[in-house]
């Protein structure tokens, strides 16, 4: 493996860093479209222009060049683990003719990088990429251009080659002896060519991640690690329930405890700051037990979600409508499939530091977007967006929008009460369980009719659901904004179906189904607080089609693989569940009793990666104990930058997506959330973990990036339910399958 | 109090019930040692104190004077990883890496009491430790390979002298 001196931002030290605004560069002032049902994301300016080059054409808002050659390439884009800074590097170190190490990268700030919205839904190599790669293929041309005239040597006879041109004469110029003040200031064209993957020395190459050697050595590399000077450590003080009035506080038995430097109260909006942490810890503490709440009865019967769901519509959005509105066949089959709410869950709770100097914010975030969320936090503190700037630093693991963008807003709130010391927040572990926005509870209905062939001729899905999104982009989404005096509002939630789909994601079948009705009822009521978790309504949904799938192979009397293959004819498609199937060496040789295969498949999206996925499980009666011992997946998603990347982030789709399957179910009762910890909460260790976990990739070189980082979350999750079924002849239709629900299924 | 972290002695000046894992990381400024819920359930925090695993979000530092205490920052550094951070770096076994350090911790200790510990009982021994990028495979992978590479590097000097 090609390990690279790593470019390691954070032993600069972090301040040092990125305190100098950059100005005098080409950030487009967008306007947010400030939905809660879509991401944030700038309008077009070029819509011809290729990945997110349409909404920042300029070349210089990617990538400048100084006069030593040193190349920075900026992304709007942050780092969640998933391997971005690496693979974008990657990326422009490809068409740029340069080693990836060698090239400076900057991740999403308002001061410094283009708009490019959230960090979600698997879009940063089809989006940012895109951009870089474009962007970096004219800039090759921009420098061989100059040197062409610098050296009076045709443009056919040079040729890029680290970092500098080189001519067929051999002289050479450096990028750093070619640029010049605005050279690289012009939009991109969009018409170089790129280059072609049979010359590639970067893309699809190993290459290791530039962040690991700092993540395994202490280095700073979280959010969790800055420590400025003059820094004061706050704590949180939530109320019991989202929706408590504070009635009363002893603020004097607080602020006369050692090291407290001030209880900030704003309305509901309660919080500890302290000189030293443990000092704010024990401040909180005495804090939560003081404090009075008047707190209600809101939150719907956890034991039957399907009837808040369906009491709770207000309209209902047609997903897809197509064929025959009546069909007859030989046999129609139905069932009902439910998830219930299902947490983020990062191992690091939730932090951020702010600091208010001189009538300006700024804050440090590992939010997925730092526009919207700079927007969200301008309208809360009552700033003109330019005076309030937010810089991505990496948090813990980020599924979706989980407590960071209001551990943002915590801190930025305090911290303007304090203006001149920098704030930083840190949630606990409870806070993180208790008041991250849940993924989605969900209902689904689906019916099919097969004819005396075993072809499937009709098909009806009905799902209930919140939205999945209820991100920033105004000041209502964020915790502090709607608990603080002001009492913001979160925008009251639209249905919106739209190709990428939010709640109705992934409910259109990929197969061929001549006759199809599918309808998203829609709950706009948010009882219990929610937005967007990994895959959004992709999960139970896919859940539920390819559980049905298999009752469907059952009933034609096919074997599942078999029948999925009757039903596509996209090649691709075709590649993935052949490949999986092949790898896991799928057959239908009997088992050892209480063992079961399950196979699943999904084009996320339906037009991003393409995965599919074959697993064996052991049931065990006695226990309830459900075991997947050796799991095969096979991914296409277009191109593979980083292909090492990709076959992490499935091996992780898959853990996360079995420990939601087998265990993860938030608790509540009439008034409050009941499951503050991992203890309430249980998630997947490592005596749960698979013996084996065999991902291929399928690469196509040259063909569009495809998001990948989700795709795996609907797939496991169904060819576990078919594995159970396999092994146990009983199907479970509720997530998740907890001992006690196996064991009842099972009648035991 | 004097804590000695890493081999070296410390003088800090904290509450005698403030848990080791803030003394660490605000009077010492190690990094190495992550919150990740203070009460045990995650292994986020862990670090050795006389070669065993601990979580030292819950051990107050009264407890440990005169102690061994050892983080990752004691097996190494970024320019000469040592071998568990080698084996993890190799195997590229991290996806956001919070966890890591803890994971880190634990199977070095496994490890150092028994040098031949099976890759079961380093799958058992990490139990306490909670990842949720899903990067088991590769964490279990990174400790095995761990192993050998502590085997290797523990020899080395014996060859020398030889
Ligand atoms: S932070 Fe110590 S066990 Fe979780
Ligand atoms: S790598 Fe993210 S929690 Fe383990």
């Amino acid at each position: 493996m090609n390990i690279s001196t790593p470019l390691n931002a954070t032993r600069r030290g972090f301040l040092a860093g990125t305190g100098a605004l950059v100005v005098s560069f080409a950030i487009p002032a967008v306007a947010q479209e400030g939905e809660v049902a879509t991401p944030a994301t700038p309008a077009p300016q070029n819509p011809d222009l290729p990945g997110s080059l349409a909404e920042t054409p300029s070349l210089d808002a990617w990538i400048r060049i100084d006069a030593n050659g040193k190349v920075t390439v900026f992304t709007g884009k942050v780092e969640l683990g998933q391997g971005t800074k690496t693979a974008l590097r990657q990326i422009a170190a490809e068409e740029l003719e340069m080693d990836p190490a060698s090239i400076e990268l900057i991740t999403a700030d308002t001061g410094q990088t283009p708009n490019e919205g959230y960090t979600a839904g698997s879009q940063t190599i089809q989006n940012s990429g895109t951009a870089i790669r474009h962007a970096s293929a004219e800039v090759r041309e921009i420098m061989i251009r100059q040197a062409s005239e610098k050296l009076g040597i045709p443009a056919e006879d040079l040729r890029a080659e680290n970092g500098r041109i080189v001519a067929s004469d051999g002289r050479t110029l450096g990028y750093g002896e070619i640029v010049a003040d605005d050279l690289l200031h012009v939009d991109a064209t969009g018409n170089v060519p790129l280059k072609s993957p049979d010359s590639y020395h970067a893309i699809g190459k190993p290459f290791a991640r530039v962040d690991i050697p700092a993540k395994v050595t202490g280095g700073a590399a979280f959010v969790q690690d800055l420590r400025p000077e003059g820094m004061l450590h706050a704590r949180l003080v939530r109320p019991p329930t989202y929706t408590a009035r504070l009635v009363e506080i002893d603020e004097d038995a607080i602020t006369s405890m050692p090291g407290v430097v001030t209880l900030v109260r704003d309305g509901d909006f309660l919080a500890v700051i302290a000189e030293q942490e443990f000092q704010a810890i024990t401040a909180m503490r005495a804090a939560y037990a003081t404090a009075k709440w008047d707190e209600k009865e809101n939150l719907p019967d956890q034991n039957d979600i399907p009837a808040f769901l369906e009491s709770a519509v207000s309209e209902t959005g047609s997903v897809a409508s197509v064929g025959a509105e009546s069909v007859s066949g030989a046999r129609t089959l139905q069932a009902q499939f439910t998830r219930p709410y299902q947490m983020h869950g990062s191992i690091g709770p939730s932090a951020a530091i702010a600091l208010f100097e001189n009538d300006a914010m700024t804050v440090w975030t590992h939010t997925q977007g730092v526009y919207p969320d700079r927007d969200a936090l301008a309208e809360m503190l009552d700033l003109p967006p330019e005076k309030v700037r937010c810089i991505h630093v990496e948090g813990s693991g980020c599924y979706g929008h989980n407590g960071a963008d209001d551990a943002a807003a915590d801190a930025a709130l305090i911290a303007k009460w304090l203006p001149g010391k920098p704030i930083r927040v840190q949630w606990t572990r409870e806070q993180e369980h208790l008041w991250e926005p849940y993924g989605a509870g969900m209902l689904t209905r689906v019916s099919a009719t097969l004819d005396d062939s075993g072809k499937i001729v009709d098909w009806r899905y009905d799902l209930w659901s919140n939205s999945h999104s209820t991100r920033p982009g105004s000041a209502g989404s964020l915790m502090a904004a709607r608990l603080m005096g002001r009492h913001f509002q979160l925008e009251p939630a639209k249905l919106q179906i739209s190709p990428s789909g939010n709640g109705d994601r992934n409910a259109i079948p990929l197969y061929d189904i001549p006759n199809q009705r599918v309808n998203w009822h829609f709950v706009p009521d948010m009882p219990v607080r929610v937005s967007a978790l990994r895959g959004l309504g992709a999960y139970c949904n896919i859940f539920s089609l390819e559980s049905f799938m298999d009752e469907l192979a059952e009933a034609a009397e096919t074997d599942p693989v078999e029948f999925r293959l009757r039903h596509m004819t996209d090649p691709r498609a075709r590649t993935v569940i052949e490949t999986a199937a092949e790898k896991f060496g799928w057959s239908d040789d009997p088992l050892p009793q209480g063992r079961g295969r399950g196979f699943a498949f999904a084009q996320y999206k339906n037009h991003a990666a393409y995965l599919a996925i074959a697993l064996e499980a052991a049931v065990d009666r006695e226990t309830g104990i459900v075991k997947i011992s050796h799991v095969a997946c096979a991914v296409d998603c277009g191109e593979a930058v980083a292909p090492d990347a990709i076959i992490n982030q499935t091996e992780g789709g898959i853990i996360q997506s079995m420990s939601w399957t087998l265990y993860e179910a938030v608790q509540f009762d009439r008034t409050r959330i009941q499951s503050p910890d991992w203890s309430a909460y249980p998630i997947a260790r490592f005596s749960a973990i698979p013996d084996s976990i065999e991902v291929a990739v399928v690469d196509n070189p040259g063909t569009p990036y495809l998001g990948v980082a989700e795709a795996a979350q609907g797939p496991t999750g169904a060819a576990i339910g078919n594995a159970f079924r396999h092994a146990t002849g009983k199907r479970i239709h509720d997530l998740p399958f907890t001992r006690e629900r196996v064991k009842t299924v099972l009648g035991v | 109090m004097k804590l000695t972290v890493n081999g070296t002695a410390h003088e800090v000046d904290a509450d005698p019930s403030t848990p080791l894992l803030y003394v660490l990381r605000n009077d010492l400024g190690l990094n190495g040692a992550k919150f990740g819920c203070g009460l045990g359930q995650c292994g986020a925090c862990t670090v050795m104190v006389d070669g065993k695993a601990v979580f030292s979000c819950l051990t107050p530092v009264m407890l440990l004077e005169d102690r061994e205490i050892k983080t990752v920052e004691g097996l190494g550094t970024i320019d000469n990883p040592g071998p568990m951070q080698t084996a993890f770096i190799e195997e590229q076994a991290a996806q956001c890496g919070y966890c890591i350090p803890g994971m880190m911790m634990r199977a070095q200790s496994i490890l150092e009491a028994n040098p031949d510990a099976t890759d079961d009982e380093l799958r058992h021994g990490l139990e306490p430790n909670l990842c949720r990028c899903g990067t088991h495979m590769r964490i279990l992978r990174a400790v095995s390979k761990a192993r050998t590479l502590m085997k290797s590097a523990s020899a080395a000097p014996a060859v020398e002298r030889a």
